[in-house]
């Protein structure tokens, strides 16, 4: 075949040269390479970084047509009204719907692999390491966790911090301590507050407008309860997704299947999303017992937030976004099966917790992962020291 | 106290071109070679020259370390060539055969009252020391330390690997033989693994027999090692294959070290797989053309796909080895072979990887990696395919930054590289498992002896 005998001689003429990382990145992509094992195995299984990469990504596709679609219903809603028997196919799926996502949407996932890529290669170049495929997933969830009109330009800095700050430094894919694209997150949320949270900035030109005649907002659920006021919208709207908030994070049933999907590909662990639902499940009981114990009046302003009924935490926010795609990060969380428990579990929980303790910004998935993430190490170490001690002490019985 | 094993972590790896069960007698071959490499660890002292006629059963070199272990010639004829790489380093022995067919007749012994300082001599001199083999670190026994149990796996669950229960039948004489002079060297047990009451290892007396059932790695005497009395810090165990007990057994009966063997040559490129009896270190084409090979391009491995050693038609059969395994290279490109669906490999996920669909099918892998070689990224996989009570990714991790007493708690004294074979086959990021327990084994030893 023409091509690949082109592109095999094409890399034998760069191997060793400074740019030949660079042009394997772009050659794997088109074919899987003609390595041969050396010694030990000499047959290997059929998987690899970029396959599991990969098939996160295709849990992603779903609820990023979704999120695109939505930026466009949310937005002609907050002008028009919400419509009064809604139907899927002439209220959601419209290529009206549709054009407002591709004009908002499509630029975030394209500045942030764009850029976030641009500094891997440049990264890989200068160290002369292969080009990791870690940012393909990285890239991806990027675009989904933040606000639709986050300005471009911001999302272009938040990505080089979080990708030389948050990985490169530590050593590029597989070495780094906190999850790349919420440090991305976590860096637009502390850098630029005003972007990043509000009742001004989850729908389309809700910025724009605001102080006009044609001002429209839109604030999600989290927001309203804050406020101690109810949220306006249906247990299905909550579940299927039809609320504003970030491009990726509203739509539960999506992100349900898509933790299924990973699952069942044994691609992310069952274990860390199972305890993280079963922390945050656990949190919210409590706060409900709190509020039926009358220990907290109505007046209180963490009234709205803590009567929310215990369940329906998992139905707004991040929390299900986080816990499927962010929370089961292989790198940044528990290696160990015990730890993952325990890892997943405090997620969960903390993540509710600060919802609802953190005044200023009722959302506190992010920052109870990167938390963990920080932890996971520790959680790892007891672990296996448990191993250590088991075999320390059969040895110690072996002498006596 | 047999103590039955029954493993559920682990995969079989089916391959196509397991061998037929018949045997053949290869070609007999011209030359034998003894390949340094088969004894990791072993600093050879040369006992005869080049051009020196031997006999068979003659010590050709012995460990510089312990004299008393000699390392024999499995033919009669004559030291034809030394190999030497770097430093001069000693690779390779050739020894061409005559038709002389002069062996080297040592005492036999009375195994009934044999002590164990008989058995033990009686070993060293023979050459028959070599097949035994002691973990921690996965060399050569050291004969001046008395292990605390033997090993024996009877039972194979390697891809493609021969039989035991087919090659050894009607050689029970000579596995009661050495199992009983083994039995001398240990104040504990020897343990005989058997996958079925069928097994020729079955019912030995004077050991304590175990059954095995379960995927890859069951068959591995590591695995069964760590199921029954695991190696703790400070203690030695020894490891014999099953095959090279008929060499020992022999030995002990006849006084003679017959080399001969009977091997599985299989694998998806060879025409006509099956069973060929031949000697240690004969020509690999001796028995290779007698059964053919179906394409240009394919890899000889001495050994299983797992665990075994690139050779070539012109190579010659190891020294521990009783499968010689061909697959087809690797060595080309595939179109998007990264994320299109598939249905032709081995997987441990289901990422648009189908061969959970049909865990019984038989695959044709060859010897391509399926991917480059990347950082750890993805965890808990390999702990699905590794039975053992170790964490395998920490233990590799610490083997890589060189962190001894990680290494020691991790458990580092109870594995051998070949351990690691499924979590190596397995590993998303391709990194080369195998190689960084030996390393780890070789400093740990290095450093603490």
């Amino acid at each position: 075949m023409g091509l690949k005998n082109t592109l095999h001689n094409l890399k034998e003429k760069y191997k060793g040269k400074k740019m030949a990382p660079a042009f394997n990145a772009i050659h794997t992509f088109l074919y899987l390479p003609n390595e041969t094992t050396h010694s030990g195995s000499h047959v290997r299984a059929a998987d690899d970084l970029k396959r599991t990469m990969n098939t996160v990504i295709m849990a992603l596709v779903p609820v990023l047509l979704f999120g695109m679609f939505n930026a466009g219903y949310q937005h002609y809603s907050a002008i028009n009204g919400f419509p009064a028997d809604f139907s899927l196919l002439n209220d959601f799926l419209t290529w009206d719907n549709f054009l407002i996502g591709v004009t908002t949407v499509l630029p975030l996932v394209i500045v942030s692999y764009v850029i976030g890529l641009a500094v891997e290669f440049v990264f890989a170049v200068i160290k002369g390491h292969e080009v990791e495929e870690g940012y393909l997933v990285t890239g991806m969830l990027v675009p989904l966790i933040v606000p639709i009109d986050t300005p471009l330009w911001m999302l272009a800095i938040a990505v080089i911090f979080g990708v030389v700050i948050g990985k490169e430094v530590f050593g590029g894919t597989g070495m780094n301590i906190l999850n790349p694209a919420l440090t991305i997150r976590a860096f637009l949320f502390f850098a630029y507050p005003t972007w990043m949270s509000g009742d001004k900035v989850w729908v389309h030109e809700a910025v724009e407008r605001a102080g006009t005649a044609d001002a429209i907002s839109g604030e999600t659920i989290l927001g309203q309860l804050a406020q101690n006021t109810d949220a306006s919208y249906s247990i299905s709207d909550m579940f299927f997704g039809f609320i504003p908030g970030s491009v990726g994070e509203t739509s539960t049933f999506l992100i349900l299947l898509g933790g299924l999907f990973l699952i069942f590909t044994k691609i992310a662990s069952w274990r860390i999303m199972l305890s993280a639902v079963i922390g945050a499940l656990t949190m919210g009981l409590i706060f409900n017992g709190v509020v039926s114990a009358d220990w907290i009046s109505e007046g209180s302003k963490f009234y709205g937030l803590m009567s929310f009924e215990f369940w329906q935490h998992l139905l707004v926010g991040g929390l299900a976004f986080g816990i499927v795609y962010m929370a089961t990060d292989p790198v940044t969380g528990s290696q160990t099966n015990k730890g993952k428990w325990y890892y997943g579990f405090f997620i969960g929980f903390i993540s509710v917790l600060i919802r609802v303790f953190n005044p200023a910004y009722p959302e506190g998935v992010f920052l109870a992962i990167l938390l963990m993430n920080v932890f996971a190490p520790t959680i790892d170490h007891y672990v296996v020291q448990a191993n250590v001690k088991r075999r320390l002490k059969r040895s110690k019985k072996a002498t006596a | 106290m047999s103590k039955d094993i029954r493993i559920k972590k682990g995969l079989n790896i089916n391959l196509v071109g397991a061998a037929e069960q018949t045997t053949s007698k290869a070609v007999l071959s011209n030359v034998y070679a003894i390949n340094l490499n088969d004894f990791h660890g072993i600093m050879p002292k040369m006992l005869v020259k080049e051009g020196a006629s031997v006999k068979a059963g003659e010590p050709l070199f012995y460990n510089k370390d312990v004299e008393e272990m000699k390392f024999v010639s499995p033919v009669a004829g004559e030291l034809v060539e030394i190999v030497r790489g770097a430093r001069r380093k000693i690779l390779t022995l050739k020894i061409s055969a005559n038709k002389s067919g002069e062996v080297v007749e040592h005492s036999t012994l009375n195994l009934a009252s044999a002590t164990a300082e008989d058995v033990k001599s009686q070993l060293l001199l023979s050459g028959c020391w070599s097949f035994i083999k002691q973990r921690p670190y996965d060399v050569v026994a050291n004969p001046e330390v008395a292990p605390k149990a033997i090993f024996i796996s009877g039972y194979t669950t390697a891809p493609l690997a021969a039989d035991l229960d087919y090659v050894l039948k009607g050689k029970e004489k000579e596995l009661q033989a050495a199992v009983t002079a083994l039995a001398t060297l240990t104040s504990g047990n020897v343990h005989v693994s058997v996958g079925g009451s069928n097994s020729p290892l079955s019912g030995l007396s004077g050991v304590t027999e175990h059954k095995v059932a379960g995927p890859h790695p069951a068959g591995l005497v590591g695995t069964q090692i760590n199921k029954i009395d695991p190696v703790n810090k400070g203690e030695v165990v020894w490891t014999v294959n099953a095959q090279d007990l008929v060499i020992i057994g022999e030995l002990l009966l006849t006084g003679k070290f017959n080399a001969q063997r009977t091997i599985a040559l299989a694998g998806s490129a060879v025409k006509s797989p099956k069973y060929y009896t031949t000697t240690i270190g004969a020509e690999i084409s001796t028995f290779l053309y007698g059964s053919g090979v179906s394409i240009e391009n394919f890899r000889v491995i001495n050994g299983d796909v797992l665990t075994g050693s690139k050779t070539s038609p012109e190579g010659y059969l190891g020294f521990y080895n009783n499968t010689v395994s061909v697959i087809p290279e690797g060595d080309d490109y595939e179109l998007f072979g990264w994320n299109k669906p598939v249905f032709n490999k081995i997987s441990s996920t289901r990422a648009m990887t189908f061969s959970w669909l049909s865990p019984n099918k038989k695959y044709d892998l060859t010897t391509n990696t399926n991917g480059e070689h990347r950082a750890f990224v993805v965890t808990g996989a390999y702990e699905k395919v590794f039975p053992l009570d170790i964490y395998p990714m920490q233990l590799l991790k610490a083997c890589m930054i060189k962190d001894l007493d990680e290494m020691e708690q991790l458990g580092l004294y109870e594995v051998a590289p070949e351990d690691f074979a499924l979590t190596e086959f397995i590993c998303i990021s391709k990194q080369p498992h195998q190689q960084i327990i030996r390393e780890g084994l070789d400093l740990l030893q290095k450093e603490i002896g």
